[in-house]
């Protein structure tokens, strides 16, 4: 028994207090959150307790399923998912393939194109509404004011204001701000490749277009797949920029995230916490496969 | 940027990565293309950092729509001085938040992180897979219950609140960066101090501990600068009067009829100056957190 304790005893101490706060903080939460996703707590005298409350099953996700209210807030949610990627995928590929090569002053371009990422979403948000301005013609500022100022007029439009695909403008400061990151994970992929790659390639007279297409790209397709979930997850949460460009109550720009604080501000704990799990299969879905294929790899090793 | 050729890709792979080779001062247009679209794209990132120093310094007539894009008539210091105002007791705050936050988050990741990395038990990768989720799950998930367990245990709203939430979310990434840190650590510095008698939490204290230190930046860094980002619990958990000062800006950024965007915008600065700060002396640390969010071992 002593051996026992000595051998199993010390990591227990160091590791315990953290599983048990994530024991009851990430999974005793998320089952309670389904519970009362499953009551009919719409009231602020039920959330209370002063009030009593039933069970309901899958009823409040019917409703929320059903509801074109929420269905508007899931194809945002999809839009905004799509344009973020494929912009952070874009501009990240692009400035780290620019860079991959000696490049003078490459610190310079480099830390600039990253610096957003140390801003919060709030403080961007902040001049991105001010840049974003629906505002056109003499009333115009913004990126509508300078659009005429270099002659683009016909670019002008009423960004987060139109109600079919508002929420990719609020696409735009987020990719501003998650480019530079996708950068700095492709560059260390490309600088992760052994240099002997890219000398056999020449010596088999490669161009360095050809060379780049079927010698380096493939390589770096591990980093593809973690800047997508990485970028993908923070998507489907996005919530910050929301709140500070377009305010929650505002349908154009609606997503999940917000829809679940608007129902938990009118004490609509059942509705905010049904929001909430559908949320989290949405994230799951991307996750649970990527961490399965990631512990399998790293198994292999 | 001088000395050594990158930051970043050092953080990721130290052993791997060769220095680029010398650059050719050889003129030809590819190169010269490829400066311009480089130029250009610096111009576009840096579009929006002109507007909030420009506007930022605009006295309240120099605001109109047509004169938007113009540096300031006259260069006033109003707006900063407006957002001090309005800001520095929550900046206060949010100091008092981050720092306890950070620090206990990057110890308990440093105890799983080695227990992890070092110890093999069995469903040890379970284990780590099942921290490492919660990392990744959507805090709306959890937040309902979680508003009425904190008030149900009496955990006042504001500071206290948000410490014990940061640091509670924050173990996962400072497990992973942890773990992936000591699982480069070399099995003979481990082993010779077991050989030496000393039992396992020794060995964390006098020879893990002190070796941990650069990990110990990145996690610190890392974990301050999401903390004082942080907008999502600083709604659930606080208010205008006890939060943080990503609340404090957002409220004075969209709480009047009339935005004052010159008040706003020296406001968002000054709420950004700490991370900004943290980035420009120590970036290569932050980077070295970034990657580590790509959960490659």
């Amino acid at each position: 028994m002593p051996r026992t304790l000595r051998r199993w005893g010390p990591p227990l101490l160091l590791i315990s207090p953290s599983a048990v706060l994530m024991a009851v903080f990430v999974y005793g939460l998320l089952a309670a959150n389904a519970q009362t996703s499953m009551t009919d707590i719409h009231t602020a005298a039920q959330a209370t307790g002063r009030e009593p409350s039933s069970f309901v099953w899958l009823d409040n996700y019917v409703a929320l399923l059903g509801s074109p209210a929420f269905q508007h807030s899931l194809k945002n949610l999809a839009l905004y998912t799509v344009v973020f990627l494929a912009g952070t995928m874009f501009f990240g590929f692009l400035w780290a393939w620019l860079l991959d090569r000696p490049v003078r002053f490459e610190g310079v371009f480099r830390s600039i194109y990253l610096f957003p990422m140390a801003v919060s979403f709030v403080a961007s948000g902040v001049v991105w509404r001010w840049l974003l301005n629906s505002n056109q013609g003499e009333q115009a500022s913004g990126l509508n004011r300078l659009f005429q100022m270099i002659g683009l007029d016909f670019l002008q439009n009423n960004w987060w204001n139109n109600v079919d695909v508002g929420i990719a403008a609020i696409a735009i400061p987020a990719i501003w701000q998650l480019s530079g990151y996708v950068m700095a994970l492709f560059l260390a992929g490309f600088r992760g490749i052994p240099e002997e790659l890219r000398e056999a390639g020449r010596m088999d007279g490669a161009s360095e277009w050809k060379l780049y297409r079927h010698v380096l790209f493939p390589q770096l397709s591990p980093v593809a797949l973690s800047a997508v979930i990485i970028i993908g997850h923070m998507s489907l949460k996005a919530f910050d920029l929301i709140m500070a460009i377009s305010k929650p109550a505002n349908y154009q720009t609606k997503v999940p995230a917000i829809d679940m604080y608007v129902f938990k501000s009118s004490f609509d704990y059942a509705s905010s916490a049904a929001v909430g799990a559908i949320l989290l299969v949405i994230v799951a879905a991307l996750i649970i496969p990527y961490l399965v294929h990631i512990s399998r790899t790293e198994k292999a090793k | 940027m001088s000395a050594p050729s990158s930051t970043a890709p050092v953080a990721v792979a130290p052993t791997t990565t060769p220095s680029a080779p010398k650059v050719r001062s050889r003129f030809s247009v590819g190169r010269t293309l490829k400066y311009l679209v480089l130029l250009f794209f610096l111009v576009v990132v840096l579009i929006p950092v002109y507007v909030l120093v420009v506007t930022s310094f605009k006295g309240p007539g120099d605001a109109a729509a047509v004169r938007a894009w113009n540096l300031p008539e006259v260069w006033v210091l109003d707006n900063w001085k407006g957002a001090w105002d309005a800001l520095s007791p929550a900046l206060w705050r949010t100091i008092q938040m981050v720092v306890p936050a950070a620090v206990i988050s990057s110890f308990l990741g440093s105890m799983n992180g080695f227990v992890l990395a070092r110890w093999r038990f069995p469903y040890a990768d379970l284990v780590f897979t099942l921290i490492l989720f919660g990392m990744f799950i959507p805090y709306q998930a959890v937040m309902i219950p979680l508003l009425q367990l904190m008030l149900g245990a009496g955990v006042p709203s504001g500071v206290p609140s948000l410490i014990i939430l940061h640091v509670i979310y924050g173990i996962p990434i400072t497990t992973l960066i942890f773990r992936n840190y000591y699982m480069s650590v070399p099995e003979e510095l481990i082993e010779a101090a077991r050989v030496d008698g000393a039992g396992m939490l020794r060995t964390f204290g006098s020879i893990v501990l002190p070796i941990s230190i650069p990990s110990f930046v990145v996690v610190l860094i890392w974990q301050f600068t999401s903390a004082w980002n942080d907008f999502l619990f600083a709604v659930f958990f606080s208010s205008s009067g006890n939060g943080p000062v990503t609340l404090a800006l957002n409220n004075l950024a969209n709480g009047a009829l009339l935005t004052n965007y010159g008040i706003s915008m020296s406001g968002a600065l000054l709420a950004s100056l700490p991370t900004l700060l943290v980035y420009v002396l120590l970036g290569k640390y932050f980077i070295g957190g970034l990657m580590s969010g790509s959960v490659k071992g």
